[in-house]
């Protein structure tokens, strides 16, 4: 199975393990990803805070490659990368003369046929299913699922899960045996636009997630956007500073956790490279569950 | 839309709504963006009352909105729309108001390191086609002259094997160059 | 020879702003047969209708056209006014240049053309019209008032004390409504069930009142004065007079734990219950999806301890038809359940309550008798958030009108939770204060001032539990829009008021409009408020819009009036708009060919069979007959009717043709 795929520029540099994760599940269930030809940085936050056309641009240029490779579906790991392309594309197929425009600009024909999937998109259609043949251990951890942003907002573009308190990245963990608990930031920003620019602000913002799902419980985060991660986890001093206190609840990419579930060597899926450390061990052994056939009549009356 | 009765609004909730299409009357100042905002504190003026200053239309207060911190610390996590009653779209708004307070060399002092970050991420784009974070920042650090707040991360950074020496150079950087001519260059310089 | 007057109003500026209305008199005065034409300021204005009747009696006229706003508007009038002057009234046309014309379009020549357009084709219809007479009808003097709440127990009453009789479908095993479940009332603070009861039981011992409760409306049909209705008066499994009330059944049922609607889910019921003590009538149901028996086939205690011996197990839902000469529709709101908001957690935090779960929790015979107690650990609340708006004025999520009712209750909540809680304290997020009414802004001004209730301007953006705390994230809009954050122990939801269940099935059901919200709307806005666009049907309480106890009561009153006003006259005088199957002479009698095609098609089964015979009385020839007191002049039969025998007065085939022609020669 060949699905087109945009690493984009975190996951080949300081988010390399999200994509050496992506990379080693992928591998492990017999998909092949293949890179976009010549592909460039979607212009992230930069372009779209100076000009609004350089920000449609960029993400064209690579979705008018894709369409030029003959792919049909692209993932994109990357939310920022992700939220970029799908409002680029939701944006080009809804103003006809901002699409004429771009594509003069990037010397292109971009045309819109693309199916863009996020990274819980691509888990639900082409992974999930695969699971239960698969899986060698139960992470059998508290786990609080983040979504941040970018994932879900907006949601008239993206029509990604509902607005507040999404459940589709709890919906994976649970089938990796996890216990996703119910908490209260799931989709609170985290601050990554800043983590370099305004590192206080991203104290605060970073620092009140961490703390609420440490508080409740949680022995990672899970995540699925590499602004969120390289910023909870590298940012872990500032947080710290603002609450005040220590916490060590280590942040980790849901392909990583699905990997574990795998059991895929950790070194592959990265989580070496972490700043916090990934101390999460003891995994259960996973036994596939023997398939009960419910007596009908109970469901009927039900 | 615009109303065929009225002659063309000028004001700079006018332009708003002519660029984005974004009509800051339809705002009814609940505030709910505002309480919503993960960086409210931060902003000398909260979402809702920048909006109120675009609703009076007063010189004073249009000056305020392009020459305040609130447009450069929004980070676009997009919750005010999400939660907005009215459905009144802000982040595209700040975009604008973003674009002309730059324009009308307006931008906050404040807002230095934020727009110095965002120049040097696309001046890193511009050369390679992708982000080159190590260039990223050593430009940027060298831009704001505050060298010690990310020293501190590069050499861990490095040592996890999340930092390149080198750049990434893509094939048709021509063809970037040319996207950079036709669109940034082309207004700002 | 034809001779018609074209009368050209100017609405004021509503016409004369857009269409050059003296131009378009002009013009008019030039059409074959127009012997008269005038434009005028205001022609329904009492100059205007004399402008009317001394031009028909000076100008000898045939017919007039009155070139103005819609028939519905003033066709009444200009009819009136034909009919001093001695026309028949049904030779007065309405030419629509107002809503079809001024209001619609930009002025112009194309405008004008238009508006002289619409008066040519009126003309070319008049010129056709036939003089007609007024149809009469008997008036079945019973009203059917649907649903027992507030609006209905008034209207009931009301029409009950007027002399007429009144036949009361009531959803629920009880009448009373949502009134029933109130603690105190705005601005006066009084018991709601004090103050009700004593009507409900009226109701049940009016001997003009006929009470089915646990009961439908199934199907209505007929007009105006003339109702046939089908009710449905669902299984209650308990023989109601037999039933003596003793309540022996409610308490030895073993089902205990079944969620009590009326409680709202605070409290628990049996499976045979009473909804509440007061209930009227005071006879319990059988809810047979949680009865034991009927889920397992045994059981029957209650049977076993029922000295009347009232239990029916094999009870059957009944079919009562009545006939009925008005219909009140008075079947209330809801409101917006906590569940429907994202942002304050889909419902699922237990000490968020809306609006009338907290009137449950604060009445002395609610689930805590009165004490108020958060749900989950029934711990007293020290700090409690009310949200105004939730769902209100949101057009994004919730609904863009205002609630009008949650301003009153909330700020009365308020008071209420500070009698009850004295060192407890209340914060009140709000956009507006909307207090219009006798002693309504006092009353808010009371709950800030006496009870120190703390307002707060600004909404709320969030809510989240944390270690047993609901946590309020809100703005202060009066003070620099600065995010404001309570570590409340309850919140209370004043959720938006919606239309009740089941609103639009009942409104197609009867043929009445409703508005995109699923209220019913009223024929006017203004000036007829209480009726709905079908004859005979009038709307009461807040199944028209959310309105408080007093507007529901006063609009009850007033549908009670125009009900016995109705009934005030044995008969009924209606449009002669009907269909009518043609008559030739012998021995053809007529064009119909006796096929009845029409009588399935028409909806209001007005089509019998009329047998022409010969002297001896042998059948010659079988016709289709329309009843002039049943057709609606829909215009069915006369699409359908294969041989062109059927017309409809005041529209028939000829004046339609003749105004298409007027519109393409000219």
């Amino acid at each position: 199975m060949k699905l087109g795929f945009y690493p984009g520029c975190s996951l080949e540099g300081a988010s390399r393990e999200y994509n050496e994760s992506v990379q080693a599940v992928a591998e492990k269930l017999g998909i092949e990803l293949v890179s976009i030809p010549d592909w460039n940085c979607c212009g992230a936050t930069a372009a779209h805070n100076l000009d609004k056309e350089l920000s449609l641009s960029l993400p064209a240029r690579n979705l008018a490659l894709a369409e030029e490779a003959g792919l049909t579906e692209l993932v994109v790991p990357c939310a920022a990368c992700y939220s970029r392309f799908t409002v680029t594309q939701h944006e080009l197929l809804h103003d006809n003369a901002m699409h004429k425009k771009v594509n003069e600009i990037i010397g292109k024909e971009y045309k819109g046929t693309l199916r863009i999937l996020n990274v819980i998109q691509f888990i639900e259609e082409y992974i999930i299913d695969k699971l239960e043949d698969n899986m060698k251990f139960e992470i059998n951890k508290k786990v609080a699922c983040y979504y941040g942003c970018l994932l879900v907002r907006p949601n008239k573009i993206l029509n990604f899960d509902r607005t507040e308190d999404p459940q589709t990245m709890d919906v994976v963990m649970k089938k990796l045996g996890a216990d996703s608990i119910d908490w209260a930031f799931k989709t609170e920003c985290c601050g990554a636009g800043f983590s370099v620019s305004f590192t206080e602000a991203v104290g605060r913002l970073s620092g009140k997630i961490i703390e609420d799902a440490s508080h409740r419980g949680a022995e990672a985060l899970v995540v699925a956007c590499p602004m969120c991660h390289s910023n909870l986890d590298m940012r872990r001093p500032a947080m710290d500073k603002y609450n005040g206190k220590k916490i060590d609840t280590p942040v980790i990419y849901i392909t990583q956790a699905i990997g574990l579930a795998l059991g895929i060597d950790r070194k592959k899926l990265g989580l070496n490279r972490h700043f916090v450390p990934v101390k999460l061990d003891n995994f259960k052994p996973y036994v596939k569950k023997e398939v009960v056939v419910e007596n009908t009549q109970i469901m009927e009356e039900i | 839309m615009s109303n065929p009765h009225h002659t063309e609004d000028n004001s700079l909730a006018g332009k708003v709504q002519k660029h984005t299409g974004v009509k800051v009357s339809r705002c009814y100042q609940c505030g709910k963006c505002s309480a919503g905002c993960p960086v409210s504190s931060d902003m000398d003026f909260p979402p809702s009352l920048l909006i109120r200053k675009l609703q009076t239309g007063f010189p004073k207060h249009e000056e305020e909105v392009l020459r305040s911190k609130s447009i450069w610390f929004c980070l676009t996590c997009e919750m005010c729309i999400a939660r907005c009653p009215m459905e009144v779209d802000i982040p595209p708004m700040i975009d604008y108001l973003r674009g002309e307070s730059m324009r009308l060399n307006k931008a906050n002092p404040a807002a230095k390191n934020i727009i110095r970050f965002h120049k040097a991420f696309l001046n890193s784009i511009q050369k390679t086609g992708r982000l080159y974070e190590m260039g990223l920042i050593v430009d940027y650090k060298s831009r704001s002259l505050n060298m010690v707040q990310d020293v501190v991360l590069a050499p861990s950074m490095f040592a996890k094997g999340k930092l390149k020496i080198l750049p990434e150079l893509i094939k048709d950087r021509k063809n970037i160059k040319q996207i950079f001519q036709k669109t940034l260059k082309n207004k700002h310089k | 020879m034809a001779r018609i007057g074209v009368f050209i109003c100017h609405c004021g500026e509503n016409i004369s702003a857009t269409v050059d209305c003296p131009k378009v008199s002009e013009v008019a005065a030039k059409f074959p047969g127009v012997a008269y034409s005038v434009d005028y300021k205001y022609m329904c204005s009492d100059p205007g209708q004399s402008l009317v009747v001394n031009a028909i009696k000076e100008h000898k006229l045939t017919g007039i056209v009155v070139s103005a706003c819609s028939p519905r508007m003033h066709e009444p009038t200009f009819r009136r006014a034909c009919a001093e002057a001695g026309l028949n009234p049904y030779l007065c046309e309405m030419a629509n240049i107002r809503e079809h014309c001024s209001w619609v379009h930009e002025k112009g020549d194309r405008t004008d053309q238009k508006a002289i357009d619409v008066v040519r084709m009126m003309v070319e219809k008049v010129k056709r019209n036939n003089a007609l007479m007024s149809i009469k009808v008997p008036v079945t003097k019973t009203a059917l008032v649907i649903g027992g709440g507030v609006a209905g127990i008034q209207a009931a009453l009301d029409i009950a004390n007027a002399g007429h009789k009144v036949v009361m479908v009531e959803r629920e095993p009880s009448i009373g409504g949502h009134m029933s479940q109130l603690s105190e009332t705005f601005p006066t603070l009084d018991c709601s069930q004090c103050i009700l009861t004593p009507r409900m039981v009226e109701v049940a011992q009016n001997p003009n009142i006929t009470l089915y409760t646990y009961a439908e409306v199934e199907s209505v049909e007929g007009f105006v004065g003339n109702f046939n209705v089908k009710i449905r008066k669902k299984a209650k499994s308990i023989d109601e007079t037999l039933c003596n009330g003793c309540g022996m059944c409610t308490t030895k049922c073993p089902q205990k734990k079944i969620p009590n609607e009326f409680e709202l889910g605070m409290g628990n019921r049996p499976a045979i219950y009473v909804p509440f003590p007061q209930a009227v009538p005071n006879v319990p149901v059988i809810d047979r999806l949680n009865c034991t028996y009927y889920k397992n086939g045994k059981c029957k205690i209650c049977e076993k301890f029922c000295q009347p011996k009232a239990i029916r197990f094999d009870q059957e839902d009944e079919i009562i038809e009545v006939a009925v000469g008005a219909i009140s529709i008075c079947t209330g709101f809801d409101v917006k359940k906590t569940d429907f908001f994202p942002e304050y957690g889909y419902g699922k935090h237990k000490d968020i309550i809306d609006g009338l779960q907290f009137e449950r929790m604060a009445s002395a015979s609610g689930p805590t008798l009165g004490a108020i107690r958060r749900p989950s650990d029934g711990a007293e609340p020290k700090k409690i958030v009310f949200v105004a708006c939730a769902g209100s004025r949101d057009p994004a999520k919730g609904i863009e009108y205002c609630s009008k009712i949650c301003c009153m209750y909330t700020a009365k909540h308020a008071i209420l939770y500070k009698h009850k809680v004295h060192d407890g304290t209340a914060y009140i997020f709000y956009m507006d204060i909307r207090a219009a009414g006798k002693n309504y802004d006092e009353f808010t001004r009371r709950a800030i001032e006496e009870d120190n209730a703390q307002y707060i301007r600004g909404r709320v953006s969030s809510i989240y539990e944390r270690d047993g705390k609901l946590i309020v994230i809100g703005t202060d809009t009066l003070m620099n829009h600065e995010t404001v954050e309570i570590e409340a122990d309850m919140v209370v939801l004043a959720t938006a008021g919606v239309a009740n269940q089941g609103a639009e099935e009942l409104a197609q059901k009867l043929h009445v409009s409703y508005d995109q919200h699923r209220f019913f709307s009223e024929a006017h806005p203004k000036l007829k408020p209480v009726e709905t666009n079908t004859a005979g049907i009038y709307l009461a309480g807040a199944c028209q819009s959310p309105k408080d106890i007093p507007e529901s009561v006063a609009a009850a009153s007033g549908v009670a009036g125009k009900i016995s006003c109705l009934f005030s006259s044995s008969e009924l005088t209606r449009e002669p708009l009907i269909a009518f199957v043609d008559r030739i002479a012998a021995p053809d009698y007529s064009s119909c060919t006796g096929c009845f095609l029409c009588q399935p098609v028409c909806p209001y089964n007005a089509i019998e069979k009329e047998d022409i015979k010969d002297r001896a009385g042998n059948l010659i020839k079988s016709l289709a007959y329309i009843n002039p007191g049943l057709c609606q002049g829909c215009g069915t039969c006369v699409a359908i009717c294969k041989s062109k025998s059927i017309d409809i007065d005041g529209y028939t085939n000829q004046q339609m043709y003749s105004e298409v022609d007027a519109l393409l020669n000219s």
